[in-house]
């Protein structure tokens, strides 16, 4: 049965050109589960919208 | 000076500069030592033998010239296999990067140990691509712990921590983008240096994610540790990342009183999910250093995942053509984190960014009540090598993706860290020494101050 993701894993992987075989579904999907749930951690605090990304970050 | 296999890069150099030992000996020692044991430890992936002798004789050469020599002159070091070594093919753990032409010029950070007299011997088994906690390599082997040669060294600099653990060099290099420096010294025993991002030029090395990129040695005391530091620092115009900072050298610093230093403990996150083992080392530091006071770093989980956020999808981006081409040349673990990397929304990268931004503010404000702040380097000792899960508190938990996550707050905004060891038996554990930005000399003070008092100390290889 499909996955709420599976269809956003296929449209990504081919908009992307990335392969994408059925054995390696479920450990892709089980991955970018745990990254969307870290994105939603952090997607979920307010910050200023004057906040500035840190893309080359001088410490 | 007896060249044992436990001297300290301090001991050779000094040995080898007043003529009791000549480079070509202290070579030749370390040669004999990684070929007996690195059959077993599986550290190195490449032992550069003709390239160190010659450099060894050059030393030798210029001695008996009369020549003055470097700080280092004599000392074997070995470097992670994703620093540039001329003549090799800088595999950064992979099997796809075995087809690259060899490297025509040396890393910026082996130029310089070199011209400080230091003698490469090799390169080093890692975790694939630096995305790795574990120090298992599917090409190569693993790296084995020199402490137990059953369990994991830790990653993904895996083959440095083995090597300096197991004492077959007394200097390594490593990299460290989420904590693949402060990791291996935990589980090896041995000290690291995580210096400020920016602080070593990361030059003729392969990347991993360019926002959280660092290089640092490890070594087997705090006195060697600051030698290789003082000796790579300065600008460098081949990594764009590199600071105009003039050399801060730390050496001469280290016996320099650290009372009056304000020493905290991070609570939270920092004190959540971690074994008795890791309490026991923060504590037997604490102890040492008189700190009773306890700071919670502001959103530090969310730090964490903010971190592995951009490291998902910038080693995503880095890789995407490989993924494309030779998506069955990569360990298929890797290959199924970095496609997944590919596909998280770009919008939540950026976020990453800019709470980046805002935790740095945080945690820069905090640094102006504190000098140092004291937290695990790993929630626990090393464990078994092929470990999927450990227990804690009655739940069960994923080994790799835990490893690292009181270090990833820290390497998030890019803080200078020693990772010291604790001896603790039968395994030691690794306690970080962290400090706010540009302030590498406080941490090795510290970490130095310790090893005075015998709180740390690398203890010598209990599985050899």
């Amino acid at each position: 049965m499909a996955e709420p993701l599976d269809d956003y894993i296929d449209a990504v992987s081919k908009a992307l050109a990335l392969p994408l075989e059925e054995a390696w579904r479920p450990a892709v999907r089980a991955n970018l589960e745990v990254s969307l749930r870290f994105g939603r951690l952090v997607d979920e605090f307010a910050l200023p919208d004057e906040t500035e990304p840190a893309p080359v970050f001088t410490a | 000076m007896t060249n044992k296999p436990e001297s300290t890069a301090a001991d050779i150099a000094k040995a080898v500069a007043g003529g009791q030992l000549s480079a070509v000996a202290a070579v030749e020692a370390a040669l004999a030592r990684i070929k007996q044991h690195d059959t077993i430890l599986n550290s190195f992936t490449d032992v550069t033998v003709e390239r160190a002798r010659a450099k060894a004789r050059a030393i030798d050469a210029d001695i008996a010239a009369g020549k003055k020599v470097g700080p280092l002159a004599g000392v074997p070091f070995a470097v992670k296999n994703l620093f540039d070594v001329a003549g090799l093919s800088t595999r950064a753990g992979s099997k796809i990067n075995r087809d690259l032409a060899p490297a025509k010029r040396d890393a910026t950070l082996i130029e310089r140990l070199e011209a400080a007299g230091a003698v490469l011997v090799g390169a080093l088994n890692m975790g694939e691509y630096a995305y790795d906690f574990t120090g298992e390599n599917v090409h190569d082997g693993p790296s084995r712990n020199p402490h137990d040669t059953t369990r994991m060294t830790g990653g993904s600099s895996g083959g440095s921590g083995s090597a300096v653990g197991g004492a077959l060099v007394p200097i390594a290099l490593g990299s460290d983008t989420n904590g693949s420096i402060r990791v291996p010294s935990s589980f090896c025993g041995i000290f690291g240096l995580k210096p400020t991002y920016g602080r070593l030029s990361r030059a003729r090395s392969f990347p991993f994610v360019a926002s959280l990129d660092h290089l640092g040695p490890f070594a087997r005391s705090v006195t060697d540790l600051a030698l290789a530091y003082d000796a790579m620092q300065g600008q460098d115009a081949d990594d764009a990342a590199c600071t105009t900072r003039g050399v801060e050298p730390v050496s001469p610093l280290l016996g320099d009183p650290i009372a009056g230093l304000r020493v905290a403990i991070a609570g939270g996150h920092f004190q959540k999910n971690v074994f008795p083992e890791a309490i026991e080392a923060v504590s037997r530091v604490a102890k040492a250093l008189g700190a009773t006071h306890v700071v919670d770093v502001p959103e530090a989980s969310r730090a964490r995942a903010a971190a592995y956020v951009i490291t998902t999808t910038e080693g995503a981006s880095l890789h995407l053509d490989r993924l494309r081409k030779r998506p069955n040349d990569f360990d298929p673990a890797v290959r199924d984190r970095l496609i997944a990397g590919a596909m998280v929304p770009a919008s939540l990268v950026d976020r990453a960014q800019k709470f980046r931004r805002w935790y740095r503010s945080q945690v820069t404000e905090l640094f102006k009540s504190i000098d140092v702040l004291l937290a695990p380097a790993t929630p626990c000792t090393a464990p078994k090598l092929g470990q999927v899960n450990f227990t804690l508190d009655g739940v069960e938990m994923p080994v790799r993706a835990n490893i690292g996550i009181h270090t990833q707050p820290i390497s998030f905004i890019g803080l200078p860290v020693v990772a010291v060891p604790v001896p603790l038996e039968p395994l030691p554990i690794g306690v970080q020494i962290i400090t706010a930005p540009w302030r590498e000399d406080i941490a090795l003070r510290v970490a130095h101050a310790l090893e005075q008092m015998g709180v740390v100390s690398a203890p010598s290889p209990r599985g050899l």
